[in-house]
């Protein structure tokens, strides 16, 4: 074996056309196996209602209309189901990081006798099976008739979004340095102070991931949903898809469509913020 | 720095919301779990001691499975998902960590799979794996083979919901694992060469011990979430055909929101729970020695 063999696993300056193009073949397949069922929702989207069943394998079906869409925006209760997951998904995103950014603090700068068993305690809640917390929730909010409300559905959203929020931003107040508040506390200020002045508004970007990582997971949120709203003006998109997926064999271009514009603005959101949220992998959960 | 008073004035909204939605629910739900709760009896349950915790373990959970091969599935369900999650995200990882003219757009596409809501993905999915109009059985037709009746028998329906599963994970393992490759120096894989290492030995001996600290918590935290992740087979199989696609916790789900057995699925939800805690106590135990965790 030469010496100056280029490994394969090496970050290589510099791999031959060769190597580059079977490394490019590889990935491209790849992709194509990510992309396959989502270009065959823009297929089944497309497809007049005639032909909906049909063993075409083309992208763009023959004759493709935007019917699907238009039902979707205009005959159907979409806009109606948005407006519940976000009602639902942004009083849950609120919160979640309002609660957690203050005792995320206490957990990032403090010690105190509960430090531990409190942190030990968010992680534990993150491996609870849904049906632990869902069932004694949901028998709560039979008493309380919370079932069929707004407020129903957020009580058992926050009761997994809070201990997330407060290990997620726990994690990023870890990587601010102390010294800042301390220079301040020198010169004055209180804790409270340096806290709401400096370290507060370092952290923003972090409270919009964290108030957008709990929304979307509230948002797209399906099996606890369905135990806690059965009326169906409450329904949330993806109540209501499943309906619509369930119900009627005609409506799979119409579930299509709405799969999509319901899936656009949530990809968008996640290609710009993803980075932020896979360094977030080793500090806590997530995406459960 | 070190008041504590402040610390649990900071706390106390947090702890209050925690008690009432997480500490008293959890509470609560072992106490039903030591009644005979159901559908009829939610406003007076009557206590039956261990029962449900014995009829969990010897009875049938739903019609046809019981907990020991409801285990045994859950084990094989999270197994196969998360080594195909590792493995196929290790094997793009490293095709990835190069220069690459096009690595935005790979990387955005492989952020597609965790970014689509999984309600959906997994109902599209259901629909590929349709006997006629899915799309894997029209290609399995174009190329002369016999269509498989995905969703219909066993064990077509398990390697179904797994083929789905592995869809939803591996890319982003593979960005993780990407993260965890760039931060080996390339001095390594320099020194290793210039002593003759193959490439083999190189993988094995820099690749895969630098990798640990990040495939050690991805792998963990993997199988958490496998283990719990009811939307799949909920979605796709219902749990059929004839319960052979069940996992623990659509069985509890099942158990809870299908048969309306409130104590049964509470105790079935407790056991559950606590393998998961003796399998993270261990996982704790293991990796001491990473820091960064609580500290």
């Amino acid at each position: 074996m030469k010496k100056t063999k280029r490994s394969f696993f090496y970050r290589a300056r510099g791999d031959s056309p060769f190597k580059l193009l079977l490394v490019n073949l590889a990935l491209v397949v790849v992709c194509l196996i990510i992309l396959w069922p989502v270009l065959r929702v823009v297929t089944i989207s497309l497809r007049p209602l005639g032909t909906l069943f049909s063993t075409d394998l083309r992208i763009i079906p023959e004759g493709a209309t935007l019917k699907a869409y238009y039902r979707t925006l205009f005959e159907i209760d979409f806009f109606n189901w948005l407006k519940n997951s976000l009602v639902i998904a942004f009083i849950t995103a609120f919160m979640g990081t309002s609660l957690a950014a203050t005792s995320a603090y206490a957990f990032s700068r403090f010690r105190f006798s509960l430090k531990q068993p409190g942190l030990v305690f968010l992680l534990v809640t993150q491996m609870f099976p849904a049906a632990l917390m869902l069932l004694p929730l949901y028998i709560m909010l039979v008493r309380l008739q919370l079932i069929n409300t707004y407020i129903g559905l957020v009580i058992a959203y926050t009761s997994t979004a809070l201990p997330f929020c407060i290990w997620i931003l726990k994690g990023y107040y870890d990587t601010i340095p102390p010294d800042l508040e301390e220079s301040a506390m020198v010169d004055g200020a209180t804790q409270l102070q340096a806290f709401y002045k400096i370290i507060l508004p370092l952290s923003t970007p972090a409270l919009a991931i964290t108030f957008l990582f709990s929304f979307m997971t509230a948002w797209s949120e399906y099996l606890v949903a369905r135990v806690i709203i059965q009326k169906s003006s409450l329904h949330t998109w993806t109540i209501g898809l499943y309906t619509l997926q369930g119900q009627y064999q005609t409506e799979w271009g119409t579930f299509a469509a709405a799969s999509l514009l319901v899936s656009l603005p949530v990809v968008i959101i996640f290609l710009f913020t993803a980075k932020y949220l896979v360094s977030g992998l080793t500090l806590g959960a997530v995406k459960g | 720095m070190r008041k504590s008073g402040l610390a649990y004035i900071l706390l106390l909204p947090a702890i209050i919301v925690v008690l009432f939605l997480v500490i008293y629910p959890f509470i609560y739900g072992l106490q039903i779990s030591f009644t005979n709760m159901n559908m009829y009896t939610v406003w007076e349950p009557k206590f039956i001691g261990l029962l449900n915790y014995q009829r969990v373990l010897t009875d049938k959970i739903l019609h046809a499975v019981n907990y020991w091969q409801l285990l045994g599935r859950t084990v094989v369900w999270t197994g196969v998902n998360v080594f195909f999650h590792v493995l196929i995200g290790l094997c793009i990882a490293i095709l990835l960590n190069r220069k690459l003219k096009i690595a935005p757009l790979y990387r955005a596409i492989l952020i597609l799979p965790w970014a689509i809501p999984d309600f959906i993905s997994c109902l599209v999915w259901k629909n590929e794996f349709h006997m006629v109009f899915g799309s894997i059985n029209i290609i399995l037709n174009r190329i002369g083979l016999m269509p498989i009746p995905w969703l219909k028998s066993y064990p077509e329906a398990f390697i179904a919901i797994i083929i789905t599963n592995v869809w939803l994970g591996f890319a982003f393992m593979s960005i993780v694992i990407l993260g965890g490759l760039q931060s080996i120096s390339p001095e390594y894989y320099e020194a290793a060469q210039i002593d003759g290492a193959s490439a083999w030995q190189q993988f094995i001996n820099i690749t895969l011990p630098m990798l640990r600290p990040v495939l050690t918590p991805a792998i963990v935290l993997g199988s958490i979430w496998t283990f719990n992740k009811l939307i799949v087979p909920f979605i796709i199989t219902l749990g059929g055909p004839a319960e052979t696609t069940h996992i623990l916790v659509t069985a509890n789900y099942s158990a809870a929101f299908q048969y309306y057995r409130y104590g049964f699925a509470s105790a079935f939800s407790m056991i559950n729970f606590l393998m998961l805690l003796i399998f993270a106590l261990l996982y704790m135990r293991m990796t001491r020695g990473a820091k960064g965790v609580y500290e």
